[in-house]
């Protein structure tokens, strides 16, 4: 395997593990709580749905000229990327709460217990497939965008299918194992690296589109996805000093939650933690 | 009719656009850019990562700002 295709089976086997989780998440709490027949069947439902976007967008994708898919995809993979990696700086440096799936999946449970047990459609347990059905489609419609255009533009759909598919499989494999939410995953860490990929690709390929040429061509990715992650971390950095700084470094630094600015900063998380599933 | 098509709107704007409408539009803006300046005998692919450099601290800045 060549680096552009190492890195592009890297990012899209982290992006679509990390939605993976997510999933599993939302199944799991239908599962154990609900109906696992239902459940299932939402899952498979979701997955029909999927494929039918992939079948519709992948071979509509293979048409265009690569130049102007080159933009077009490159201007949207900018776009998720930065927004996958605001969120993660913003949550690495303490400004947003993290991702916690143990959390998720006892809101998700709780909301479960409480809705009426219905069938309809000959489905025995209409919430536990309804919930099944929209995690599966609204974490993996990121992830087949991201796959299909990884790989038309690299080229290599069956290596980035590939990537997508042993993803889902081993968080799928690992939830079956353990059933319960895959809290040990560093799913911060992860959106993270993905971020920095995201974003390293779609400013290769978004300037590419737009007519500009890079130094050395493709090896310019080896000097983007280190320098953007650099960038990343060093931006983590400094909101986590500020942070810090305005909470009282002593305190901070000792991790205790005494004094009325860390008080406030936990309403902070509080406030937050409602975009936490997003 | 009219909440449906309101939700099914906000669900796409919320997919491609995010918590942050500037990165998309500074996103936008520079590739509109870097087409101009690439038809020009002046090297055009470093306006992106410059662009990418001052957007995202911007956004994190109001972030944390916000946020207090």
């Amino acid at each position: 395997m060549s680096g552009a295709g190492a890195a592009l089976f890297a990012a899209v086997f982290l992006a679509c593990a990390v939605e993976a989780v997510e999933a599993t998440t939302i199944v799991l709490a239908a599962g154990t709580t609900r109906d696992w027949r239902s459940a299932l069947t939402g899952v498979a439902a979701g997955l029909v749905v999927l494929a039918v976007v992939v079948a519709a967008l992948g071979p509509a994708l293979s048409t265009i000229p690569l130049g102007p898919l080159r933009l077009v995809v490159g201007g949207l993979l900018l776009v998720f990327g930065l927004q996958w990696l605001r969120k993660a700086i913003l949550r690495a440096s303490g400004y947003k709460a993290l991702h916690d799936e143990a959390a998720i999946y006892l809101r998700e449970v709780e909301a479960a217990k409480q809705a009426d047990r219905r069938p309809r459609h000959g489905v025995r347990d209409w919430y536990a497939f309804t919930l099944s059905f929209k995690g599966t489609v609204l974490e993996g419609l990121e992830v087949a965008f991201i796959a299909l255009t990884f790989g038309t533009n690299q080229h290599d759909v069956p290596l980035a299918a590939v990537a997508a598919v042993s993803a889902i499989v081993v968080v799928a494999a690992v939830g079956v194992a353990v059933r319960a939410p895959l809290a040990r995953v560093p799913e911060n860490t992860m959106k993270f690296v993905v971020g920095v990929m995201l974003t390293s690709f779609g400013m290769f390929w978004g300037a590419e589109g737009a007519g500009a040429h890079w130094p050395h061509s493709d090896a310019a990715l080896l000097v983007l996805a280190p320098a953007t992650l650099l960038f990343g971390l060093a931006t983590t950095a400094v909101l986590r000093a500020q942070r810090n700084r305005s909470l009282g470094a002593p305190a901070a630094a000792l991790g205790l939650a005494t004094g009325p600015s860390l008080r406030h900063g936990d309403a902070t998380a509080r406030r937050t933690s409602e975009e936490v599933t997003r | 009719m009219i909440a449906r098509l309101k939700a099914f709107g906000a669900f796409w704007y919320d997919f491609v656009v995010g918590d942050d409408w500037r990165i998309a539009a500074g996103v936008v803006a520079m590739l509109a850019v870097t087409w101009g300046v690439s038809h020009t005998s002046v090297p055009s692919w470093w306006l992106l990562p410059a662009a990418i450099g001052t957007v995202l601290p911007i956004s994190l800045w109001r972030a944390a700002r916000a946020s207090g």
